[in-house]
């Protein structure tokens, strides 16, 4: 459903972000992207909706190439797209219902969206989704009266209410206490799960990754270094993408993992 | 531990200093000295008339003491029209300026607007800036005549200049990544102006706006002086009757409609945050 082909981004500095990376992404394939700071995890997820220009290569979603079309297109493109970031990244300004219903911006006029008049349609969705989540009495707060997982929650709304058919997913954990990162990492694969919705998730906690995904990608200086399920991490593997470290306490062993959820 | 053993005992013991700004010490030396002769040098150059000033002490005291007196009923008529006209030119002005601003200051943002754009908004409101207020109240009055319409084009060109810049500047700072957001669920340009940015310079827009509209009202008390309408028009009308009362009526007034206006804008800013 995604397929990227030889991507390359190199930087005005004259880093090479990237390096000809390939990968192809099934429907409904939830994925995790490991691999330590500055591998170019963040910026492989921009270039697919073009957040972050990509120097050459291609990107297929679906039919469509991405990285040739105009702007118009390209934000039809990115309708189908739905974006999670670290650190939320909501208008801190805007109520939680605004911060939702901006995923609907590609798909409404200005004066809509600038009257704040948004199909009826789009507005049950938005409380259908929030309610979803457990927020649907947070509807009319400020986004920045919440707290760090209660934000991540509506960052996940604002995403689905695009319905796209991808979610990329960036650092979705990386300011939250542990068990609020187990929580929405939960929420995102099963919501990912009821809609058929493929997902890259940038992660850099390995444990939390190998609890719920399919298959783990790792990034290492812009390169796919290692490309399996994730019962295949090994320690070995680990120092290949990150460098040598002690890594038995890192990995989690899966089964014992469950059986802490089932105690907690 | 990364520093050799003996490259850590020449450190020890010894106190640290913060590095001086500029390394070598005659140009130091030499710097602060000649700043200082410089200054002393500027100082002599002012002359200083003493019985001039022993003279005027006597026209600034009734000047003072104007104002445990003020009239403000004997030109009562001329004061009320001029007050008037001053508020009408600075909300009028006001209006239009902010209108112009907000477009000039997104086209002045370099994270928001492409070059050509950019360098054409920074060059409007580098012009505007130049131009002291006063100057371009000069120009006008020439070509639209005496009255408040040439201090009404004054006062919008100077808040372009003013507004423009500071919200530009404070585009420029917004949050990158929310604007971000915005940007991938497919939102227009508009859109995204409205969404992404709009929410983040809001309160900074109208803390500056207000603060403009108290800057104009009391712009419009000078520009009278040059004969582009308002209440300045009144006061220098006392000034050259040497009616000390009625200008301290003046003055009060202004003085008074400031306070409101600043107690007015903390009000608001305090809601807006």
């Amino acid at each position: 459903m995604l397929r990227l082909q030889k991507l390359v981004k190199t930087y005005k500095t004259g880093d090479q972000a990237l390096k000809a990376v390939d990968l192809e992404v099934p429907e409904g394939q939830v994925l995790a992207l490991i691999g330590p700071s500055g591998a170019g995890k963040s910026t492989l997820i921009r270039c697919i909706n073009r957040l972050v220009e990509p120097t050459s290569g291609k990107v297929w979603l679906g039919q469509t190439e991405l990285t040739e079309l105009a702007s118009s297109a390209l934000r039809r493109e990115r309708r189908r797209m739905g974006m999670i970031f670290q650190e939320y990244a909501l208008v801190e300004r805007l109520t939680v219902m605004e911060n939702v219903l901006s995923g609907r911006l590609g798909y409404v006029g200005f004066w809509r969206s600038f009257l704040r008049k948004f199909p009826q349609s789009d507005v049950d969705e938005a409380f259908r989704l929030l309610d979803r989540v457990g927020l649907a009495h947070m509807a009319d707060k400020r986004a920045d009266e919440l707290s760090g997982g209660q934000r991540q929650r509506v960052g996940i709304c604002r995403a689905l209410i695009q319905n796209p058919a991808l979610l990329l997913v960036d650092e979705p954990t990386a300011s939250l206490d542990p068990k609020t990162s187990r929580q929405i990492m939960r929420l995102i694969c099963e919501l990912c799960k009821e809609r058929g919705l493929a997902a890259i998730i940038n992660i850099h906690d390995v444990a939390l990754a190998q609890m719920f995904v399919q298959r783990v990608i790792g990034l290492r200086f812009g390169a796919v270094e290692f490309d399996g399920p994730p019962e295949a991490l090994t320690p070995d593997v680990l120092t290949a993408i990150y460098g040598e470290e002690d890594w038995e306490a890192t990995i989690a062993h899966v089964e014992d993992e469950d059986q802490a959820e089932v105690a907690e | 531990m990364n520093t050799s053993e003996t490259e850590l005992d020449t450190l020890l013991g010894k106190p640290w200093k913060k590095k001086p700004f500029v390394k070598r010490p005659w140009l130091r030396w030499l710097l602060i000295a000649g700043f200082c002769v410089y200054l002393v040098a500027a100082y002599m150059t002012i002359e200083i008339n003493w019985m001039r000033v022993y003279e005027g002490l006597e026209r600034g005291k009734q000047f003072v003491l104007a104002f445990t007196s003020p009239n403000f009923t004997s030109r009562s008529s001329d004061i009320y029209a001029g007050m008037l006209e001053s508020i009408i030119m600075t909300v009028a002005a006001s209006v239009v300026g902010i209108a112009i601003s907000i477009p000039i200051a997104l086209g002045a943002a370099r994270n928001v607007a492409p070059l050509p754009i950019y360098l054409i908004c920074r060059s409007i409101i580098a012009i505007s800036r130049a131009l002291q207020e006063i100057i371009v109240a000069i120009l006008l009055v020439a070509i639209f005549g005496f009255g408040p319409l040439a201090g009404f084009f004054t006062l919008s060109f100077a808040t372009i200049g003013f507004l423009s810049k500071l919200l530009a500047e404070d585009i420029e700072s917004m949050d990158r990544v929310q604007a971000e957001a915005i940007k991938a669920s497919g939102a227009r340009w508009t859109q995204w102006i409205n969404y992404g940015v709009q929410p983040q310079v809001m309160p900074r827009l109208i803390g500056l706006s207000m603060y403009r509209i108290d800057i104009n009202f009391r712009e419009s008390a000078i520009l009278g002086l040059v004969g582009a309408g308002g209440i300045g028009a009144t006061l220098n009308t006392a000034f050259d009757r040497y009616e000390y009362d009625t200008a301290a009526a003046i003055l009060i007034l202004i003085i008074v409609i400031v306070m409101a206006l600043e107690y007015l804008s903390s009000i608001i800013r305090a809601r807006v945050q």
